[in-house]
């Protein structure tokens, strides 16, 4: 692929000797976590090394693809409408992950999210009002103006005008150990292994969702047919390092987000764009022809999160969504245009289907749906009757020709499998009692949080709040060695 | 079909294929939308979901180029979606400025501006240095002429008003022409023309959302408010020494007071002051030109650009370079010079760079009313 061609060579800089420096902090990562606590280890006097994976076009880590960060706060604040006080936000995660969160760390998080706004403005990163398509989040959700790349290049800009020194091309292989101490990283850079040594380390790496090998390890076969929404490099060596070396793991390998993306997009890096938004206006039929799920249970943005493991527990791991003409024009336009037919059974043959087995489906959808009045903008009166699957709103007939339809695949976006941290963002061990100079913070520690479930941009807040602490602890840390 | 018609059906082709990939990054940057903060392109991006030429060119013409959405683009090279949307957009831009360009034939001087200026420019500086040498008489060019310096007196008034009346008249019949072939193109919708003009007096569009516009690469580089400055003094010297000309056109044909002005007078004040601007402004342009990050550019467009520029900046210099030596015998060549530039700026008008703020004015007053009107695709949320 040209991207990888295009990107390689150009960001080693060649006059960087990483085995003979020694910095207080050694951060291990560069998304937005990374970044917070290598800013915030610089803040307090520390010297500090940020190890990026990637070559510097692809910095970033996951936070390149995100758009905002759920903020508590009592009154209308900057962008931000309303209130969105600790008890509800504390409750909203509380539901969506079914108590499978650690309240103390999760409270933490909610609270930092309340003043954090304005330490990462002073950095640069700016924010803007939620607009069409998100206005559901304007309560709830500051967004970055230009989105999570803008905000990434922010940092990256404020890191090195900071002093803190920047590596790419630099991926952590492995951790030498001593005691409960690390003593240095092993880091893979300009084709040869490094021995890095700093007092302080801080794992901010992400999880292991680009890794395809370890997919399968934890969903089976299945995992072969996902395609990862984010980046490349978040390949979980961090992460099986520290597991290997006696962190307590914590959350479960299959947990994640994953969303239904078009069968169509590219195998890392689609981000937004792949979505396919047309699923509640239509139906949804797997690889014989058969609705699966309630398509209309509840609003689009509450739902599309379980719809990857919808088509992920589905055979062959694909489905299709349906939609006549009347959907056109009512949901966020695909990056892909579908497939187009003016009958049911041209439209199977395209999409590669049993033509009487949809006409079926079709046919029995539409005797099924009772007349009502038709609003996408609320939980409408159109449902079916005597279906099986029920589909609850927004059940029209498809009877108006050219009608669409869009492949879908499950999309990974993030793991929540992680190491278990206390409340100075600390590692700990398996063994009892935490590791003496190594800290975490952000996906690779996330799953202390968001053991299941998902709340939209919730993931930055975790990142930036424990970036923070662990910044801070591991530059006391590193003093306190010296 | 002849080598010409061939060659019009390659450009033709040229610019189908650029709106055609245009138009694929615009699809995905309509999925996307992170970049709605930024300006007016996105905002109009959002009322549609086709883009076809008409629209393409619209939201060309609404970018002020600040670079912000590179920066920011998850899909950006070495993504294979190559969304690059800052030159993609300059590029049809370019083939805007083509398609609309009267006559028609004349839209090729766009790319061949380096050599199109020059030979007006030559033409022109000979033209009006033979000709005050002629006026002149037998006494010489060099010769002051007293008791009191006079441009009449080597260019007499009657004769340049024909002469600069002639070519600006030209200048205008064109790019009214250009004008109303692109409000044509813009569609049945109703124009804002004063908020429109009120973001173009601010450049409200070239501050990246709020945070500026980039110069050298944003990887490692803040946005600055450094091309928005400089394009203000370009602008506002530019509109200080037409204003400049008009009160001078009035005082002559309406009060009957006659050049040259005295130092402090108004018209000779708006001159000095805009020129200087004039002159602040297009060399700094020039320098952030050299420094900006080549992945921004088209650079097709470099000689469009660097041309308007150096024309605006030379007619200022010269313009100021007569208000020194016009009590001196110099003052007929300084005169002639000064001219010579100022009819091959008027000449070039319609067919360089100074057709962007027509084209981009046009824009922003539909898109100013567009954002009035209802989101026709404005997305339920269900």
């Amino acid at each position: 692929m040209r991207s990888t061609a295009a990107s390689g060579a150009t960001s080693i800089d060649a006059t960087l000797n990483l085995e003979a420096l020694e910095h207080d902090v050694v951060v291990a990562g560069g998304g937005n976590a990374a970044l917070v606590a290598a800013l915030t280890a610089r803040e307090e006097g520390a010297s500090v090394l940020l190890l990026e994976g990637s070559p510097m076009a692809w910095r970033g880590g996951n936070s390149q693809h995100t758009r905002n960060m759920r903020c508590m706060h009592e009154a209308p604040q900057g962008v931000l409408t309303g209130a969105y006080p600790e008890r509800e936000y504390w409750e909203d995660l509380a539901r969506v992950t079914g108590g499978d969160t650690d309240e103390h760390l999760a409270r933490m998080a909610i609270r930092g999210s309340s003043s954090v706004r304005d330490w990462m403005m002073r950095y640069g990163i700016r924010f803007q009002h939620a607009l069409g398509g998100t206005l559901h989040l304007s309560r709830t959700n500051a967004f970055f103006l230009g989105g999570g790349k803008a905000l990434v290049n922010a940092y990256y800009r404020a890191a090195a005008h900071a002093g803190v020194r920047i590596a790419y091309e630099s991926q952590v292989e492995d951790l030498e150990m001593e005691g409960g101490r690390v003593r240095a990283l092993v880091v893979r850079h300009g084709g040869a292994l490094k021995r890095v040594r700093a007092r302080a380390f801080v794992a901010a790496a992400g999880g292991f969702e680009s890794n395809r090998e370890w997919l399968r390890e934890a969903w089976g076969e299945v995992a072969d047919n996902f395609v990862v929404r984010g980046t490349r490099f978040n390949q979980g060596e961090v992460l099986r390092a520290l597991l290997a070396k006696g962190a307590q793991p914590v959350a479960d390998p299959k947990q994640g987000h994953m969303v239904a993306v078009d069968a169509r997009s590219p195998a890392y890096d689609g981000g937004i764009v792949t979505r396919v938004d047309c699923v509640s206006l239509g139906i949804v039929v797997n690889r014989e022809g058969e609705r699966f799920y309630d398509e209309g249970e509840d609003f689009w943005p509450k739902r599309y999160a379980i719809w990857g493991r919808l088509v992920a527990s589905q055979p062959g791991q694909v489905a299709y969504s349906i939609i006549d003409s009347k959907a056109l024009g009512r949901f966020m336009p695909p990056v892909f245009p579908g497939e187009a037919a003016d009958s049911i059974a041209a439209l199977a043959g395209k999409l590669g289907l049993d033509a009487p087995g949809l006409e079926r489906t079709v046919a029995r959808f539409n005797a099924a749906t009772r007349p009502g009045r038709f609003d996408h903008a609320v939980l409408d009166d159109c449902r079916t009757e005597g279906l099986e699957p029920v589909k609850s709103h927004w059940a029209r007939p498809l009877d108006t020709p050219p009608y669409y339809g869009f492949a879908l695949c499950p999309g990974v976006t993030f793991t929540y499998l992680g190491v278990k941290v206390d409340e100075r963002a600390r590692v700990l061990a398996a063994g009892g009692g935490a590791f003496a100079n190594l800290w975490a913070a952000g996906e690779i520690m996330a799953g202390n949080i968001l053991g299941r479930g998902y709340l939209a941009g919730i993931g930055m807040t975790i990142g930036t709040v424990f970036g923070r602490i662990a910044g801070m602890h591991a530059a006391q840390g590193a003093r306190a060695a010296a | 079909m002849t080598p010409i018609e061939a060659l019009v059906e390659a450009a033709r082709g040229d610019t189908e294929r650029l709106h055609a990939d245009t138009g694929r990054m615009m699809g995905i940057c309509n999925s996307c939308r992170y970049c709605e903060g930024y300006c007016a392109v996105f905002q109009s991006m959002e009322r549609r979901v086709a883009f076809d030429a008409p629209a393409l060119d619209y939201l060309a013409n609404l970018c002020h180029h600040c670079g912000a959405c590179l920066y920011a683009c998850q899909y950006a090279p070495p993504h294979e979606f190559g969304v690059d949307i800052p030159r993609s957009l300059a590029r049809v831009r370019l083939a805007t400025y083509e398609t609309y360009a009267w006559p028609r034939a004349f839209g090729a001087l766009y790319r061949r501006q380096g050599t199109f200026t020059g030979i007006l420019l030559a033409l022109a500086l000979a033209a009006f240095l033979m000709a005050a040498a002629r006026l002149a008489g037998p006494d010489g060019l060099f010769v002051a002429k007293a008791p009191a310096y006079s441009f009449y007196a080597i260019f007499p008034h009657g004769l340049m008003a024909a002469l600069f009346g002639a070519a600006f008249g030209f200048a205008l019949v064109a790019m009214t022409v250009s004008a109303v072939r692109f409000r044509r193109a813009l569609g049945q919708g109703a124009l804002a023309p004063l908020p429109a003009a009120v973001s173009a007096a601010r450049l409200a569009n070239l501050e990246g959302g709020g945070e500026g516009c980039y110069v050298r690469s944003g990887f490692e580089h803040p946005p600055t408010s450094r091309r928005r400055t400089m394009h203000h003094f370009t602008f506002y010297g530019f509109a200080l020494c037409f204003a400049s000309t008009v009160l001078a056109t009035f005082e002559h044909y309406a009060l009957g007071l006659k050049a040259p002005y005295p130092l402090t007078s108004a018209v000779v004040l708006l001159g000095t002051v805009g020129g200087a601007a004039l002159i602040v402004g297009t060399s700094h342009l020039l320098v952030l030109r050299r420094q900006r990050d080549p992945r921004l550019s088209d650079p097709a467009q470099a000689t469009l650009d660097t041309t308007f520029l150096w024309m605006l900046l030379l007619v200022s210099a010269t313009g100021i370079l007569l208000m020194v030596l016009r009590d001196t015998a110099a003052l007929g060549v300084a005169l002639a010079v000064h001219l010579g530039f100022v009819m091959a700026f008027f000449l070039a008008m319609p067919y360089g760079k100074f057709m962007h703020g027509i084209y981009r004015y046009l824009a922003l007053a539909r898109h100013e009313r567009e954002r009035r009107e209802p989101n026709p695709y404005g997305f339920s949320e269900g």
